[in-house]
């Protein structure tokens, strides 16, 4: 176990960033991953059916497979720039939530705005309506990232590529059901939507670090798969008899590392444990 | 790259676990600090029982089936030092529970077969596909109750596949599957996830029983 070490993100701080954004954009990818597969493993052992809670778990395990792979990537990222490796769990379990750079998006609750935080207020079609909007992004990006000029990043992108498909048709089936189905679970799918749509805007709104990496030809920029990702959305509200609400000019800093108030609960049972004992296992 | 044996004080037993523990223990010879003297046997022997140690180990999750047989076992060659043999495993799923085990089992194989200096290499890509499934390795999935995957529609797995993706049928349209009990293919998906992550849950509705299937990926 290597803690954060102060003096290796000082050092990093005065790299330019053209060698630095590679870092720091396989990082968000990676803690997009883990927060919302830390979130919908909430799931596990209170999903709705059983069928429902199995998936969960094991869209969880994939999205967490797929951080671990992007942490251990970045560790070996950052060791070409401060001479020193870092583990996967050094991210996971030893940044705080500044340092965290997922999109807000993935990191909220299982509920609308004014619920309450109680295990009984977690509405499960926030939960799908949130995957089914992630996931139709990732369907565009992470293929696109599977040609990345990083070849390991590629490889973990070729891979994720084929996982995102089972997640996507996952939440698309159950937001077309919920959706075109009795008027309670069509008015929940409609609060989710109407609750959630305006964090996608954050994903769309390409800054310098995603600019650079398109330019290094290691990133994409994602306002270039926006149009494919509307066209899955369409399709999907529209089978689904949902109604896009009108657009929101908010835009969520989460990939700045300034987080909703909902990330630091998350991330206190996420990294309770490892920080309570140090170097536990088993 | 990781080096094996892994710690022994990690994995809990598993009910799968081959049994080649009783030549093996934590502080005997392994890659890196062994010292191999010239080896009796020729690299071509030594490579030929180490394919042949390695295809007997059984996945930890589907028993029935080898590392072989799953196309999670890539390669094994010999590493540059001439020296050690090395074991090219790759990863089903991205967050499959069962890899470290994998690695684990068949790193234990090995050192069984005495064939130390060895070690494990995982690699990512290109990405694992259910199409490198061997036939033998398909049989042995349907005679124990799991529906073999079909022929994954994506043209390339060397990164940058894109499949069109056709989204939310009103009619499932995926081809029918078959059961592994009756043969039937009046079967039903009921949960696109089941008791792992690489298989799905179908039910049949002529014998009614429910059953796995290994999906395409």
């Amino acid at each position: 176990m290597t803690q954060t070490n102060v003096a290796d993100g000082v050092a990093l701080a005065r790299l330019p960033l053209a060698q630095t954004a590679p870092l720091q954009y396989v990082l968000r990818l990676a803690d997009n991953a883990l927060i919302l597969g830390q979130r919908n493993a909430e799931w596990c052992g209170h999903g709705p059916v059983l069928e429902e809670d199995i998936a969960l778990a094991n869209i969880s395990l994939d999205l967490i497979g797929q951080a671990r792979l992007l942490y251990s990537h970045a560790g070996a990222l950052e060791g070409r720039l401060t001479g020193r490796v870092r583990h996967e769990d050094d991210y996971a379990y030893w940044r705080s939530e500044p340092e965290f750079r997922n999109w807000t998006l993935q990191e909220l609750p299982h509920h609308g705005p004014l619920a309450g935080t109680a295990r009984a207020d977690r509405d499960y079609a926030v939960t799908l309506m949130r995957n089914f909007l992630y996931s139709a992004l990732m369907a565009e990006l992470w293929p696109a990232l599977a040609l990345s000029t990083d070849a390991e990043l590629a490889a973990i992108a070729a891979k994720s590529a084929k996982e995102v498909r089972y997640h996507l048709h996952h939440a698309a089936d159950w937001v077309v059901r919920l959706g075109d189905g009795t008027d309670a679970s069509h008015a929940r799918m409609q609060r989710a939507l109407d609750h959630l749509l305006p964090y996608m805007n954050e994903c769309f709104a390409d800054d310098a670090v995603e600019q650079q990496v398109a330019a290094q030809g290691v990133g994409v920029l994602t306002s270039g798969l926006r149009e494919a990702w509307e066209a899955t959305v369409a399709a999907t509200l529209d089978d689904a008899t949902l109604q896009r609400p009108a657009p929101s000019a908010f835009v969520s800093t989460g990939k700045h590392g300034v987080h909703s108030e909902h990330m630091s609960y998350l991330l206190a049972e996420l990294q309770g444990l490892a920080r309570a004992h140090p170097g536990a296992q088993w | 790259m990781r080096t094996h044996p892994a710690p022994m004080t990690l994995a809990p037993a598993s009910p799968f676990a081959p049994t080649f523990a009783p030549t093996f223990a934590p502080t005997a010879a392994r890659s890196g600090d062994s010292t191999p003297a010239e080896s009796p046997v020729s690299p071509t022997d030594r490579l030929a029982r180490a394919w042949a140690a390695l295809e007997a180990v059984p996945d930890p999750e589907i028993p029935v089936v080898s590392i072989r047989d799953l196309g999670i076992l890539r390669d094994v060659v010999l590493a540059d030092d001439g020296q050690t043999i090395e074991a090219i495993i790759t990863p089903t799923y991205s967050g499959c529970p069962a890899m470290s085990q994998i690695e684990e089992d068949a790193g234990r194989a090995l050192e069984a077969a005495g064939l130390a200096p060895w070690r494990v290499r995982t690699v990512l890509a290109p990405a694992w596909t259910t199409d490198w499934i061997t036939e033998a390795g398909r049989a042995s999935l349907h005679a124990f109750g799991i529906a073999p995957p079909g022929q994954c529609a994506s043209p390339a797995t060397h990164g940058g596949n894109v499949q069109p993706l056709h989204f939310v049928p009103r009619q499932p349209q995926s081809p029918a599957i078959a059961c592994p009990r009756c043969g039937s293919v009046h079967t039903q998906e009921l949960s696109r996830f089941a008791s792992t992550a690489c298989k799905a849950l179908y039910r049949c509705l002529d014998c009614r029983e429910p059953f796995d299937y290994f999906k395409p990926y």
